[in-house]
């Protein structure tokens, strides 16, 4: 539970026991619950429609937000995942596989934690090796072969920092995945469905689309990592948050994202199905926009995009 | 108790008293202590006669080294950086970047250049350390990208020196996207079957690694060169060991297979000219 959350958690627990004591007692409370409920959702309303960047960064992380796998099994109705990058092993902080909807095939790639002590250790944190973003780029170069589309859920605290991540060319694989994603002649929509962080987090994110769900972040560094560079402390999140506006709303303000998929009010770990019904949506539409484009023109149209990223003074 | 009492506390050192490539007569080698004269150095490429330490060194010293007699064409010169974000850590952007300035003499972290090497035309883009760590915002992403875009204009090889701590944590987001657009003006390189050659230089870590400074034709480094994607303060942390020795040094990424060659800085120019040659 967040700290902001608690009132709320709080006063819901105090709603389920004032009905629960109706239904007991038999007596009759539905101005009591009318006025609680009111008073809840005004909380509600206060409390996330005034969230601090800071705050937005906690809910992304929500121990129970829906990770990657989650929302694949939920939006497809067939998913067939597929495992190792052919050349050094299986990444299982970054999945990947073929899924449908309806009769569109869609290759599915992103990075995947875990929900508890066993399987975050298992998925790493969600933070991948080199292998990682090599089996990503087998899979792309998978579905560009049979014309597929490809959906990127974007869910990492970075690539993975360590001894052997370096040994096997972290840098050289994130590079390589960049290059070749601008080249691939099917269409590419990537969403960032909690932490963005880094080169961990755009290293499966080059798309002719990219979205952001509303509590999510997306920069160059973590506000705990950057806290520690510049002040040289691990207590100015909060500032460094601020700092490097790394909201969904800052993101979409800078063109640096396309667009915003909102989630329900509190989160979307309060209404899973809801905000997967809302992705679906998103990624049938936007494979809908971008079918109607020549591949050689969608190419180009990517390309364009993210040259014109960036804030100079010509003088 | 000691003999004597420091009388103040918490001395810092300031960026700009901390070891530079010295500017007097005489120049001495951090690593062996040598002694030599500051023109007999520079003869030899600002390397060491007797343990042969590469100097850092910045954009009008690699030009210099590369360009047939130091002969170029300055491109893009009057870009510079805006403060999209208008951060602020312990200091405004617009102060940092003004002091960089002030201190450098130059607009920002890379330079582009447009010149011959044996005869042969070529684009240039080389990383000055000095200025806020060689770190890419986005200028330097833009002026890496027009160099890129520039050579393939010209039909001609790209050339990429870098030196950098990473990413300019000031521009956020914006930041991130150099890498992005770096990367897809190589994929329009590629595409035009022109030459690109990479030149990893002490430091070349964070984001530069995962974006240009990987993806050459050719990937050559300078010796006992620090090549990374995360630094190793930050692996150290991570694994909460000491690192083995000579962790993340040219050497080692040679060894991992993901440098073509490692170069000595007297023999640079020549290596570049003989593969731009082969590959003509």
């Amino acid at each position: 539970m967040l700290d902001f959350e608690k009132p709320i958690i709080e006063l819901d627990l105090k709603l389920a026991d004032m009905k629960q004591f109706a239904v007991e007692n038999n007596v009759d409370v539905t101005e009591a619950v009318k006025s609680l409920e009111e008073k809840i959702s005004k909380l509600k309303k206060t409390t996330y429609q005034n969230l601090t960047r800071w705050q937005r960064v906690q809910l992304s992380r929500h121990p129970d937000r829906p990770y990657t796998l989650d929302y694949i099994q939920t939006i497809c109705d067939k998913f067939v995942e597929l495992h190792g990058d052919r050349g050094f092993g299986d990444d299982k902080a970054m999945v990947g596989g073929f899924g449908e909807i309806g009769d569109q095939s869609i290759m599915f790639i992103g990075q995947q934690k875990g929900r508890n002590t066993k399987q975050r250790q298992h998925r790493n944190f969600g933070m991948a090796n080199p292998e990682g973003y090599r089996k990503a780029l087998r899979l792309m170069k998978l579905a560009e072969k049979f014309n597929k589309p490809i959906v990127t859920l974007i869910d990492t605290p970075g690539a993975f920092p360590g001894i052997e991540a370096e040994e096997r060319g972290q840098g050289e694989a994130i590079a390589r995945n960049l290059k070749e994603m601008f080249m691939l002649k099917v269409p590419i929509i990537c969403i960032v469905i909690g932490e963005g962080a880094s080169g961990g987090a755009l290293g499966i994110a080059i798309g002719d689309k990219v979205f952001m769900l509303e509590n999510t972040w997306y920069s160059v560094i973590s506000p705990e990592s950057c806290s520690s560079i510049l002040w040289r402390s691990w207590d100015y999140k909060e500032q460094a948050a601020e700092a490097l506006k790394l909201t969904a709303k800052d993101m979409q303000k800078f063109g640096l994202v396309d667009d915003i998929i909102k989630e329900p009010l509190g989160g979307a770990h309060t209404d899973p199905l809801g905000t997967a019904k809302k992705i679906k949506k998103t990624i049938i539409d936007t494979l809908d926009e971008l079918n109607k484009i020549q591949p050689e023109e969608r190419i180009l149209q990517r390309i364009e995009k993210f040259s014109s990223m960036g804030i100079v003074v010509e003088n | 108790m000691p003999w004597f009492v420091r009388e103040n506390k918490g001395i810092v050192t300031p960026t700009e008293f901390k070891r530079e490539t010295p500017d007097g007569l005489w120049y001495q080698c951090p690593e062996c202590k040598t002694v030599i004269l500051t023109k007999a150095h520079r003869d030899n490429s600002y390397t060491c006669p007797s343990c042969n330490h590469h100097e850092q060194i910045g954009s009008a010293e690699y030009f210099d080294l590369l360009f047939d007699q130091n002969l170029f064409e300055e491109l893009f010169m009057n870009l510079q950086s805006g403060d999209p974000l208008e951060f602020v850590d312990t200091k405004k952007y617009p102060d940092r970047l003004k002091a960089s300035m002030a201190k450098t003499g130059m607009k920002d972290a890379v330079r582009v250049a447009a010149g011959n090497i044996e005869e042969k035309e070529v684009v240039i883009a080389c990383m000055d350390f000095k200025f806020i760590g060689g770190s890419m915002g986005s200028v330097v992403g833009e002026k890496i990208s027009r160099g890129i875009a520039e050579a393939r204009k010209r039909g001609v090889p790209f050339i990429m020196i870098s030196k950098s701590g990473g990413a300019r944590m000031m521009e956020a987001g914006f930041s991130l996207m150099q890498m992005a657009k770096t990367s897809a003006q190589l994929a329009l390189l590629s595409e035009a079957k022109l030459p690109y050659i990479s030149i990893l230089t002490d430091p070349t870590t964070g984001g530069v690694t995962a974006s240009f400074a990987m993806l050459g034709d050719f990937n050559i480094a300078e010796p006992k060169a620090l090549i990374g994607f995360a630094g190793p303060r930050v692996v150290r942390e991570t694994i909460g060991k000491d690192l083995p020795e000579g962790f993340q040094s040219a050497e080692f990424v040679l060894e991992h297979g993901f440098l073509d060659t490692i170069v000595d800085r007297k023999e640079l120019k020549q290596t570049v000219a003989d593969l731009l040659r082969m590959v003509a």
